[in-house]
């Protein structure tokens, strides 16, 4: 019995990590590019939902701000730091996102000091079914996710925006010759990358109510190894990647022998399936021209 | 022979400046000078080096992104303190003796632990192998944590001899020394080139018969073998060995080492490692606390802005006249030009203008404007008729 308990919160982890590995592919696909930054946007998500939550005390509030504001940052931080880049080498590109990762970690620091801060957005208790004691949060982390995961799908086939962002991530030049604006793409990317890296944020702080400046690297690269192991670029290998990297963990940590070896086992299937498929399971494999 | 001599100077003087001050620190040490902080501050500059000299061997010259060289260091801390420890409860005890066989072991350890990630790295290339080489920073860190506390201590750590500290910074500067020749020495052979010729374009070095993959290991292994060798010199420095010490931020910390000296430049380096080691240990006693921060912050800058100055496609033309380069040699210009009046400079500026070179694109060019203008009367005429 416990085991259904165990594979519905490895679903709804594999959930949060699904949602911030498509901010990942999604900027990998199109601006081609590894967004380190992208877990400390869930740090910055935590902290405007500590903030707002202990001024006004409204959680949907804080909420709504902490997404604004996420958005905003996303596609501040792609205008100031990776646009300067574009075209340049993409180890240059990298390590530009390592510093505005690291940036906006010691910024944190210094504005709210090292020491974790304990943020409640709503106390959700559990649901029994006979013997079966299941989280609230595990439930509506999984609804919430899978419907925007469902949402984002449709609007990537069925909009102008979402087929220009197709177009974009298959061939940059052949787009912008079809009359796409490609600076408006790779912001629009940006954008919703960040929007549900703040959701995510908002589900992290539903099961573990504390916030460190580091808060954001660990689900950050976690979802990262999600990504490359669904194949990176790929929209529905970032949320099968999420989902087997969420119940893995679950599982793994549910078993006192290897539960401190979680992070470990989870880096080593990474670094396994890398070896047997260079791209991930659903990357495509793309040959270099000369 | 007097360009001889300047090209030899040119290429030696690390070796010399580092030498120099090798003997100057020892001659210090023995006529009691150097206190303790300062001798601290001495082996923490030779490990800084280390480092950023073997991860600029990846970075600047393989061209791949490495984030796992606090990894490396942290394996090379643990072994080569583990088999020191082991050989100090022996006949040998803590001599040098001792600290040169655990430097060894140390080294070797970590590059085989290099050759290992080089592995994958056959395969992967960019921000995969950025992201493998992190996770095996990661993987190596709860390893260590999760030992027991009879092999590596476990989270406490585990606990070395010191060595005795008044000898230790003068084998930081000889190993600095021996790393300089080796890795300069294979920068400056054919392996060298053909190592730099990967990082501008592996589909032609792989065109032109280069082993890539045996070229990528051997970058890899050395860079390992080095760090690793800080590691130990580490773990000499210090009564205790803690893996929470090599975490992703340490491998950042020597990045922007690296990034700071300049890609490619080993004098940078050793140059940058130096200037930022000095002045963290005397920043560390004015800023405490959550203030030390202000330290990453500045990295964080450092990083972002040089990075951005260095490759971004928009600032080409204003990298060409303002480096430091131009800024040289204009300084020297400068003087020369005082001498001369104005009225040589037009006489310069005449024979400048004597062309030299034949320009064989612009004859060419010419051609196919006289056969245009040769073809049109005829299609003119074929027209008209």
């Amino acid at each position: 019995m416990s085991f259904i308990v165990t594979f519905l919160n490895g679903l709804s982890l594999g959930g949060v990590y699904a949602l911030i590995a498509l901010g990942y592919t999604m900027v990998y696909g199109i601006a081609k590019m590894l967004n380190f930054a992208h877990g400390d946007i869930i740090m910055v998500g935590g902290y405007v939902l500590f903030v707002f939550i202990s001024l006004t005390g409204q959680p949907i509030l804080a909420i709504i701000i902490a997404a604004f504001l996420c958005s905003l940052l996303g596609i501040s931080m792609e205008k100031a730091a990776y646009k300067p880049l574009r075209g340049a080498s993409p180890l240059a590109v990298l390590i530009t996102a390592i510093g505005v990762s690291y940036f906006l970690q010691s910024l944190a620091q210094i504005i709210f000091g090292a020491a974790p801060k304990f943020v409640i957005i709503a106390d959700l208790g559990v649901i029994t079914f006979g013997e079966l004691v299941i989280p609230v949060y595990s439930v509506i982390t999984l609804a919430i996710s899978i419907l925007i995961m469902i949402a984002l799908s449709l609007f990537i086939k069925f909009t102008k925006t979402g087929r220009a962002m197709i177009a974009v991530s298959e061939d940059k030049a052949a787009a912008q010759i079809m009359g796409i604006n490609v600076n408006t793409i790779i912001t629009v990317t940006f954008l919703i990358g960040s929007f549900l890296a703040a959701v995510a944020s908002v589900f992290y702080l539903l099961k573990a109510p504390n916030i460190s400046p580091t808060f954001g690297s660990k689900p950050g690269i976690k979802a990262f190894t999600a990504a490359v192991i669904g194949g990176i670029g790929s929209i529905p290998g970032a949320m099968l990647g999420g989902f087997l990297l969420g119940i893995v963990e679950v599982f793994s940590n549910s078993v006192p022998a290897i539960a401190p070896y979680t992070d470990a086992i989870e880096f080593l299937i990474l670094i396994v399936i890398l070896l047997v498929r260079p791209t991930g399971i659903l990357g495509k494999k793309r040959r270099e021209k000369v | 022979m007097k360009d001889k001599s300047k090209f030899k100077l040119k290429h030696f003087i690390n070796y010399i400046v580092i030498g120099a001050a090798t003997i100057i620190f020892t001659i210090l040490n023995f006529t009691g000078v150097l206190g303790l902080s300062e001798q601290f501050l001495l082996e923490k500059i030779t490990i800084a080096i280390i480092l950023a000299v073997s991860l600029g061997l990846v970075v600047g010259f393989l061209g791949e992104l490495s984030l796992g060289h606090a990894g490396f260091m942290c394996i090379g801390a643990y072994i080569g303190g583990k088999i020191s420890a082991l050989l100090s409860s022996s006949s040998l005890g803590t001599g040098l003796p001792n600290l040169l066989i655990s430097i060894i072991v140390g080294g070797i350890a970590a590059a085989i632990a290099g050759v290992a990630i080089g592995l994958p790295a056959l395969r992967l290339k960019g921000d995969y192998l950025a992201i493998v080489t992190l996770a095996f920073g990661e993987i190596v860190k709860t390893l260590f944590l999760n030992s027991s506390d009879e092999s590596f201590g476990g989270p406490i750590g585990l606990e070395t001899p010191r060595y005795d500290r008044n000898h230790l910074f003068i084998i930081g500067f000889v190993l600095v020394l021996v790393m300089l020749a080796i890795i300069q020495n294979i920068i400056r052979s054919k392996h060298g080139r053909a190592i730099t010729s990967i990082r501008d374009s592996e589909i032609a070095a792989r065109a032109t018969g280069i082993n890539v993959t045996r070229y990528k290991l051997l970058v890899f292994a050395l860079s390992a073998f080095f760090a690793g060798i800080a590691g130990v010199l580490y773990s000499f420095s210090n009564y205790r060995v803690q893996c929470t010490k090599f975490d992703y931020n340490y491998s950042i910390e020597i990045l922007v080492m690296v990034v700071l000296g300049g890609m490619g430049s080993v004098n940078g380096s050793i140059l940058s490692a130096t200037l930022i080691t000095f002045l963290q240990v005397q920043l560390a006693s004015i800023l405490t606390g959550d203030l030390a921060v202000l330290q990453n912050i500045f990295y964080a800058l450092v990083l972002i802005l040089i990075v951005i100055y260095n490759n971004a496609p928009a600032l080409k033309g204003f990298r060409e006249t303002h480096n430091l380069k131009t800024f040289f040699s204009k300084l020297f210009k400068k003087k020369k030009e005082d001498v001369d009046p104005s009225l040589v400079k037009d006489d310069e500026a005449k024979w400048n203008r004597i062309p030299t070179k034949i320009n064989m694109d612009e004859l060419l060019s010419m051609d196919v404007k006289v056969t245009e203008s040769t073809m049109k009367p005829d299609k003119d005429k074929g027209g008209s008729s």
